[in-house]
This record gives structure tokens, C-alpha cells and sequence, in this order.
């Protein structure tokens, strides 16, 4: 049998790529058309409601229905987040990401999925994040 | 600026909340791509293969798409290079920070009806309609 550790990565593997596939379908792996959305007052482009609302409900009742089981199929229990707290660093965090979705139409998911396209622009975007992933550790070990 | 596509919409939607359930049901994982990708450099003595994996599996995306529809998805980016690199390190230095982005937040904890994650989706989606209005 093969090693739990090799299972785990498979299905990351196979989940990744639904999630790259359903990326590029949608249309959000462009950041154009996600600044089509966010441009409420604009030339509005409502297409994000849509693709958010299609992942919810299947989302929804996909984990309730996985709930069922009492553990995944490659590990011994589910990983839910545990923090419950609306806390000082949850809205600035948010506050941040939002300055910066808005400003390039970009957030984590496309930006990765993007590199596929090989764009300058993407690589840029991405080597950025990950430093602001790396000061955002900074951040919190210095002030927990 | 662009084309309202509510179907293919709706599809691409349905295929990410698929992505969420399986990474779910098979790794007990949530699909936060801020999270899977922070990770990375992380020194957690825990094992990371999944991370890195799944990582690969979202590049090979648009490639699945290619098979379907004989071509790459497009992206235009009309941003400039220096806003680019600050919108990357406010993305990644805002996702730390506030524990997830459109994919944790957003799809993941809405679906398991988190307060935290309604609470960040409300001030981000504010936030980046604010900036495209008055930039």
C-alpha cells in the first residue's frame, strides 16, 4: 500500500488542478475580468456572484457531506480552522488584501494559476506575494 | 471592461467548490490558496508534500483547460510593474495577517458558515471596490 504521505499529495495533485481548471473556466484567472467585477460603480461585471455562488453550494454541501465520515481518506481527522475571534489582525489583514486585490485584480489562486501563462507580470506579482507572506511571519512573530 | 459570462461562471464555480470537497474529503484540508502557499515557508517539521503538490496541481490547470478548449485561458493585465509589486506584497503580507483570501474565506469558510470568515469577506470585498472606484 502506498504511503499515506504519497496519497496525500496525489489527491492534493488532482484537487490543485480541478481548482487551476475551474480558474480558467470561470474566467477569474484573468485579472481584468476581476477588476470587471469590482468595478461596482463601472462597467460592472457581476460573473464573480455567479462563480461564488456556484462554489458555496457546492462547497456547502460537500463538506457536510464529508462531515459524515468521521475521518478523510488520507488522514486520521479533518483540519477545520479552530480560531473563532474577530480580532485587530483579522480586519487588518483584510483591509490590506483588499488594497492590494483592488489595485491589480489579483489575489493568491489566479496568481498562481496564472504562472501557467507565463507571464511577466504574473512572476512579479507572485515572487511579491511571497515576500509579503514572508513579512506577514515577521510580523506575527514579533508581535503574536 | 469585460464580458458579464454567467454560465461558464456558475461551471468555473462549481468546479472550485469540487476542488474544496475533494481536498477536503480525501486530505481533511481546507482549500485556502494563501494558506497552502504561505505554508511553503513555513519551518513546521510537518510534513508539506501536499502543499507543494496541490501548488503543481493548480499550474496544470490552465493546461486541462487547453485540452478542452485547444487554448490557454486568457489574462490581460493593464496594471503597471511598480503597483504590480505592491499589490503582490499587500496580498501576501494581507493574507498572513488575516488568516486567508477569496479561496479560504471566501468559498471554504462562508461554506462552513464562519462569523471570521463573513467578517473578512465584507471588509476585503469593500476594500477592493473602494480602490477600483476611486483609482
Amino acid at each position: 500500500m502506498a504511503t499515506l504521505e504519497y496519497r496525500q499529495g496525489v489527491g492534493a495533485l488532482v484537487a490543485g488542478a480541478v481548482f487551476g481548471l475551474g480558474l480558467s473556466v470561470s474566467g477569474m484567472i484573468n485579472p481584468q475580468k476581476v477588476l470587471g467585477f469590482l468595478d461596482l460603480f463601472g462597467d460592472w461585471d457581476p460573473s464573480l456572484v455567479f462563480v461564488m455562488l456556484g462554489g458555496l453550494v457546492v462547497t456547502f454541501f460537500g463538506y457536510r457531506y464529508a462531515n459524515g465520515f468521521q475521518k478523510p481518506v488520507n488522514d486520521d481527522s479533518y483540519h477545520s480552522p479552530k480560531s473563532k475571534s474577530i480580532d485587530k489582525r483579522l480586519i487588518i489583514g483584510a483591509v490590506l488584501f483588499g488594497l492590494g486585490w483592488g489595485l491589480s485584480g489579483l489575489c493568491p489562486g489566479p496568481a498562481i494559476s496564472g504562472l501557467a501563462v507565463a507571464n511577466f507580470k504574473s512572476i512579479l506579482f507572485v515572487i511579491s506575494m511571497f515576500a509579503g507572506f514572508y513579512a506577514g511571519n515577521v510580523c506575527l512573530n514579533r508581535w503574536p | 471592461m469585460s464580458q458579464f459570462t454567467p454560465w461558464s461562471a456558475t461551471f468555473g464555480g462549481v468546479l472550485i467548490g469540487l476542488a474544496a470537497v475533494l481536498l477536503y474529503r480525501l486530505n481533511g484540508r481546507v482549500a485556502g490558496i494563501s494558506g497552502i502557499a504561505s505554508g511553503m515557508l513555513s519551518v513546521n517539521p510537518e510534513s508539506k508534500v501536499w502543499n507543494y503538490m496541490f501548488l503543481l496541481g493548480m499550474l496544470l490547470g490552465p493546461f486541462l483547460y487547453a485540452v478542452f478548449t485547444g487554448k490557454l485561458p486568457a489574462i490581460e493585465f493593464n496594471t503597471s510593474h511598480p503597483v504590480i509589486v505592491i499589490a503582490g506584497l499587500l496580498v501576501g503580507l494581507g493574507t498572513k495577517l488575516g488568516s486567508g483570501c477569496t479561496s479560504g474565506h471566501g468559498i471554504c469558510g462562508l461554506a462552513r458558515l464562519s462569523p471570521r470568515s463573513l467578517v473578512s469577506v465584507f471588509v476585503f470585498m469593500f476594500v477592493a471596490i473602494l480602490v477600483v472606484s476611486l483609482v
